[in-house]
């Protein structure tokens, strides 16, 4: 083996407390992790393949089995289903943070990162902000598919970016949460555990497969005013026009919904994913 | 001399299911430029404490500094003059070796062209340059531990921790560590090494603590320990167990401690070697007992680490189940002593029948 040079002739990094610097580190040390844990996507690509096989089926599945059976009046039921499916993709999605967290807690790597001069919070956002550009990717292949089996958003590309952009950011929510989920398992197999039951009824129990008006009554408040559903109707109204979501109701009231929403559970999730990981760490 | 590390009656204790006190006031000091091996079974403590020293984790009293800076206090800026290699290898596995080199170097906010170069060198100092564009999915248990130790090397850390760094490692890979450990303190680098391996500490450090249970129980060079426990260790094997307890009981009154009888062999201390072998040899004639083999050996760090715990190193390993399943060099010299002994064994029952 060569020799190996230790001289300690530097001493690690400019050290400085000053506001501005923390912020300029937080940003840059951020960046940094969402490389990693982007690259990290990159280098399993059957994790990648397969976790696009999954929405795909799912397409297929409603749009030529389940769909015959199911009547949307205003539209026809792929432009009712995409913007649903869009919504079940990046909830399903948000998973992943649960389980890339919980895999760092496990394997020791944050560790490592608690005794380097990094900033704190750089772990929770470097990792929630690599979902978010992951969702970027997955809405794109998703629409693109979409397309192909008969979508036609009608409402021009300005409202479908809208839309697009509703839905990035109940992700980005939706990945806080189940933040908290993975800092709260013992291992990374637990968290996706853990995770499904939060996800399947709020999927399914929603406006994104079937019209609400077909489901009983004492379900459909619940239904309608679910977060999951609300972004799904604003979507629809986004992408499709409002009168899609069979509800009579306009667009500005469920996009100021899903907003309201997606804010409530930003301002819920995010001090409780910081505190969750102070504790765990 | 300077002291680069210097502890303080260290409490820690974690409540949980059932109460752990893993540091019941532990102190210690390293000089700088030195290694420092902290030398104990799982469970005694070891890496609580380098986790407090690593910032970590929280002490709950005591003090701990490196370099003069409190590390809870001062973490920050301590975290900017230490580095960690870890038991567990905690680099990133999806990532290539220079890219986690080069994510490490980034989170310790090098300017970026330096970490570029940096990467380069330690690879190339750690023999890894050919795998440095492979994920570290595809490299060997030794790879992977050489790549931990670049990694926290990257920021050229002025005091440097090694927690168990070969715990796991087969021997070549030990030795190849070992080696470039070496070459670090030539640096002139600090080094706190925990280790439960005593030859690895009897190699690289030049002054231990025992620990166990979270106290230090002893303190020196590995030479004044050895000397400490008596000058030469006396080894018989026996024909039976139930001989070996008889031996044993007669064997206590050689050395300055009684003597400790594992299967069918028995280990005591003397001072004066051949002067106890006659007195033992005549005892054990007196009482009709013929040894299979009659050894005077150097002490060794296992023997004084078992006359400090009555308890072997590898002993916990096996109870708590914490152990990664690899033989420790002793358990190792041991069943290659068995294989020779029954190799040897139809010659010897012949002669002794």
């Amino acid at each position: 083996m060569t020799p190996v040079s230790a001289t300690p002739t530097l001493s690690g990094a400019p050290h400085s407390t000053g506001v501005l610097s923390n912020l300029r580190w937080l940003v840059s040390d951020t960046l940094t992790l969402t490389r990693r844990n982007l690259l990290a996507v990159t280098r399993i690509p059957e994790a990648l393949f397969f976790s696009t096989v999954q929405p795909i089926m799912f397409v297929l599945l409603f749009r030529y089995v389940f769909g015959g059976a199911i009547h949307t009046d205003a539209t026809s039921y792929v432009n009712y289903l995409l913007p649903g499916i869009f919504v079940q993709t990046v909830a399903f999605g948000a998973v992943s943070t649960s389980i890339g967290l919980a895999e760092d807690l496990q394997k020791g790597i944050i560790e490592r990162f608690r005794a380097l001069p990094m900033s704190r919070g750089a772990v929770l956002l470097g990792r929630t902000t690599a979902d978010l550009i992951r969702n970027v990717f997955v809405i794109i292949v998703m629409t693109i598919v979409g397309v192909l089996v008969g979508f036609r958003p009608s409402t021009g590309v300005p409202s479908y970016l809208a839309g697009v952009g509703l839905i990035l950011l109940f992700a980005y929510a939706l990945s806080w949460g189940f933040a908290i989920v993975g800092l709260s398992a013992p291992n990374s197999e637990t968290a996706q555990v853990m995770s499904f039951p939060l996800i399947f009824p709020l999927t399914f129990i929603s406006a994104a497969f079937v019209p609400l008006s077909s489901m009983p009554s004492w379900l459909q408040g619940f239904a309608t005013y679910q977060p999951f559903s609300v972004t799904v109707s604003a979507c629809r109204s986004l992408m499709v026009g409002p009168a899609s979501t069979g509800t009579g109701r306009s667009t500005a009231f469920w996009v100021v919904q899903a907003l309201l929403w997606t804010m409530a559970l930003l301002i819920a999730f995010i001090p409780l994913a910081i505190r969750r990981y102070r504790t765990r760490t | 001399m300077t002291i680069a590390i210097e502890v303080e009656n260290l409490q820690k204790t974690f409540t949980g299911k059932r109460e752990v006190r893993a540091l019941d006031g532990v102190s210690f000091a390293v000089e700088e430029g030195t290694v420092f091996g902290l030398l104990g079974p799982n469970g005694s403590g070891k890496t609580t404490a380098v986790r407090v020293l690593t910032t970590i984790l929280r002490a709950d009293g005591g003090s701990a500094r490196v370099l003069g800076h409190d590390v809870w206090k001062k973490a920050a800026l301590v975290r900017t003059l230490i580095g960690l290699a870890g038991q567990y290898a905690a680099v990133d596995e999806n990532l290539t070796g220079r890219e986690n080199l080069q994510m490490v170097g980034n989170l310790n906010h090098l300017p970026r062209s330096f970490v570029t170069g940096r990467a380069v060198d330690l690879l190339d100092q750690f023999n890894l340059t050919d795998a440095g564009d492979r994920p570290l999915k595809t490299y060997s248990g030794g790879m992977r531990r050489r790549l931990d130790l670049a990694a926290a090397l990257v920021a050229r850390p002025t005091v440097l921790f090694l927690d168990e760094p070969t715990t796991g490692l087969d021997p070549q890979s030990r030795n190849d560590l070992w080696e470039v450990i070496e070459q670090l303190v030539g640096g002139g680098t600090t080094v706190l090494l925990t280790t439960q391996y005593l030859e690895e500490a009897d190699r690289l450090a030049s002054t231990l603590a025992v620990i166990d249970h979270g106290r230090v129980i002893a303190e020196g060079t590995p030479a004044s320990m050895k000397a400490d426990l008596g000058a030469t260790v006396l080894e018989v094997g026996l024909p039976s167990i139930d001989d070996a307890q008889r031996t044993g009981a007669i064997l206590d009154a050689l050395g300055p401690h009684r003597s400790v009888v594992t299967g069918t062999m028995v280990e005591v201390t003397v001072d004066n070697g051949p002067q106890a072998a006659m007195i033992g040899l005549r005892a054990l004639d007196a009482e009709d007992i013929t040894p299979q083999t009659f050894n005077l050996r150097e002490p060794s760090l296992d023997d004084v680490f078992l006359s400090l715990t009555g308890h072997r190193t590898e002993a916990e390993v096996a109870v708590d189940g914490d152990g990664d399943g690899t033989e420790s060099p002793r358990q190792k010299r041991r069943k290659k002593r068995m294989e020779q002994l029954e190799e040897a064994l139809p010659g010897l029952t012949g002669e002794f029948s």
